[in-house]
């Protein structure tokens, strides 16, 4: 069976089993306001021994994707990405556009779609960015289909922060960037099995405006201290850390290893 | 009957100009006039020489404009890409050896560029590379390139590295050097047609990097 057979039901299979492959992955989410784009990410190590593994990529300063399925294929969009924008740059110094980079990644995946020998990307993008327009959050899938959101949620056991975002998501648009923040993480909380929660080694957050921004540690650790508890216990005040919206260096992740 | 003499197109132009750079010992100074000329006549008097490429390093080209401004802005590129890659800036040796590979890539149809490196390494210490417009290059303790080089650097020779002074006088601290800097461009402005207007200095220590301006003459 490959791309290039329809099912007796008028679906292409391998085009819905590459999707199910961005189902297994860990959950990613994203979210946006009037002013900024906030991804959360749940990363999963290997086993005890290993970092874990990347989810977050920034693809320029106004840009950046989150992933789930195929980290291997991600990263080959994610350069991809970062050759575009970087070209853009080149030629007409200034940032691409984000919705015609994603329709451009989006025909890169229909390609594998309608070719014998090829098979088609195994991963789902989140991809934030801020143009002209303002931010903006846009799901990529291994069909080649795309849309734009105001916040979403992909990967293993998100339909539970699904519906955190879709209960809240008219909050998004005027909420300030910690208020954002705190939404986002509350979401990926929701995804969480009882045994899992939430720490500064397996969560990642980037902000995205005009720059590109990971939460350290610290800052991390100060919102999922403030995060409602799992047993229903009501949630407690939390700590506003000042300035989240500075223009604070980016902190490496915690002992990530680079490519 | 005068005998015949090949008529040609040149792709290359000299945009004339005078840049140097010294290393101390935890910082480096960078001086670079702003004239911009094409043979007896000004293009313009402030278009700057030096671009910023990382928190610690600079880079000062002369000879022809356009390449210098198509070089500095692929190395711009690279840093980019590097830091997507390795999630840090490139260190000052690593762009000195990129500078160096990318000039090489070109050896068919080479940047006409004669460009100065500038940087504090990750020891801590100033970095000036030299090179030529194919890519030879060299770390020194200091530099100077541009239509006015050889006015610098024998004074250089003689007031940084002593080589041939027989009366011993103390090294230069920081703002000797930044001194020193200024009165030679303004010395190599006088002689040289090609250098005047204004200058730029760079000072990139432990701090990071500060510019500032001064006035050449005019004429």
């Amino acid at each position: 069976m490959d791309c290039i057979t329809w099912s007796p039901a008028g679906r292409i299979l391998q085009v819905e089993y590459a999707m199910e492959a961005v189902k297994q992955g860990t959950p990613v989410l994203g979210l946006r306001s009037k002013t900024h784009v906030v991804l959360v990410s749940f990363k999963r190590a290997q086993s005890e021994l290993a970092n874990h593994q990347q989810k977050i990529f920034k693809v320029d300063d106004h840009m950046a994707i989150g992933i789930s399925g195929l980290t291997a294929d991600a990263r080959v969009l994610a350069d991809y990405m970062r050759n575009e924008c970087l070209n853009h740059r080149y030629v007409f110094d200034s940032a691409m556009n984000v919705g015609r980079l994603v329709a451009q990644v989006a025909d890169k995946s229909q390609q594998k779609t309608q070719n014998s020998s090829k098979r088609p990307y195994g991963v789902g993008l989140l991809v934030a960015g801020c143009d002209e327009k303002g931010p903006h959050l846009f799901e990529t899938c291994p069909s080649g289909n795309y849309f734009e959101y105001y916040a979403m949620a992909i990967g293993g056991r998100s339909t539970s922060a699904k519906t955190y975002l879709e209960k809240h998501f008219e909050e998004f648009e005027s909420a300030d960037l910690d208020a954002l923040i705190k939404h986002g993480l509350e979401a990926m909380n929701k995804t969480t099995s009882s045994d899992q929660s939430l720490t500064t080694k397996n969560t990642t957050v980037a902000v995205i405006s005009d720059k590109y921004r990971e939460l350290s540690s610290e800052e991390m650790q100060k919102f999922i201290d403030g995060l409602e508890k799992k047993e229903d216990e009501p949630m407690e005040d939390e700590p506003a850390p000042a300035a989240a919206s500075g223009d604070a260096p980016d902190a490496p992740a915690p002992m990530d290893t680079s490519g | 009957m005068q005998a015949p003499v090949e008529q040609r197109w040149s792709p290359y132009a000299d945009n004339g100009g005078t840049c140097m750079g010294v290393a101390g010992e935890d910082f480096v100074v960078v001086a670079a006039d702003t004239r911009l000329s094409q043979g007896y006549s000004i293009h313009t008097r402030n278009c700057s020489k030096v671009t910023q490429l990382t928190d610690k390093c600079v880079i000062a080209s002369c000879g022809m404009k356009s390449d210098a401004i198509t070089l500095h802005k692929h190395l711009k590129a690279r840093m980019v890409m590097y830091e997507h890659q390795h999630r840090r800036q490139p260190s000052v040796t690593a762009i000195a050896q990129m500078l160096s590979t990318t000039l090489y890539y070109k050896r068919f149809f080479p940047y006409y560029t004669f460009n100065v490196l500038c940087g504090v390494d990750d020891e801590g210490k100033g970095a000036v590379y030299n090179y030529d417009a194919i890519g030879n290059m060299e770390r020194v303790p200091y530099t100077t390139s541009g239509s006015g080089s050889a006015l610098v650097m024998s004074v250089l020779d003689a007031q940084i590295a002593k080589s041939n002074q027989t009366i011993a006088t103390p090294s230069l601290d920081k703002a000797g050097i930044v001194e020193l800097c200024k009165d030679v461009l303004s010395s190599v402005g006088e002689r040289d047609i090609h250098t005047g207007d204004y200058a730029e200095i760079f000072l990139i220590d432990a701090a990071g990097i500060s510019k500032t301006e001064f006035d050449l003459k005019l004429d």
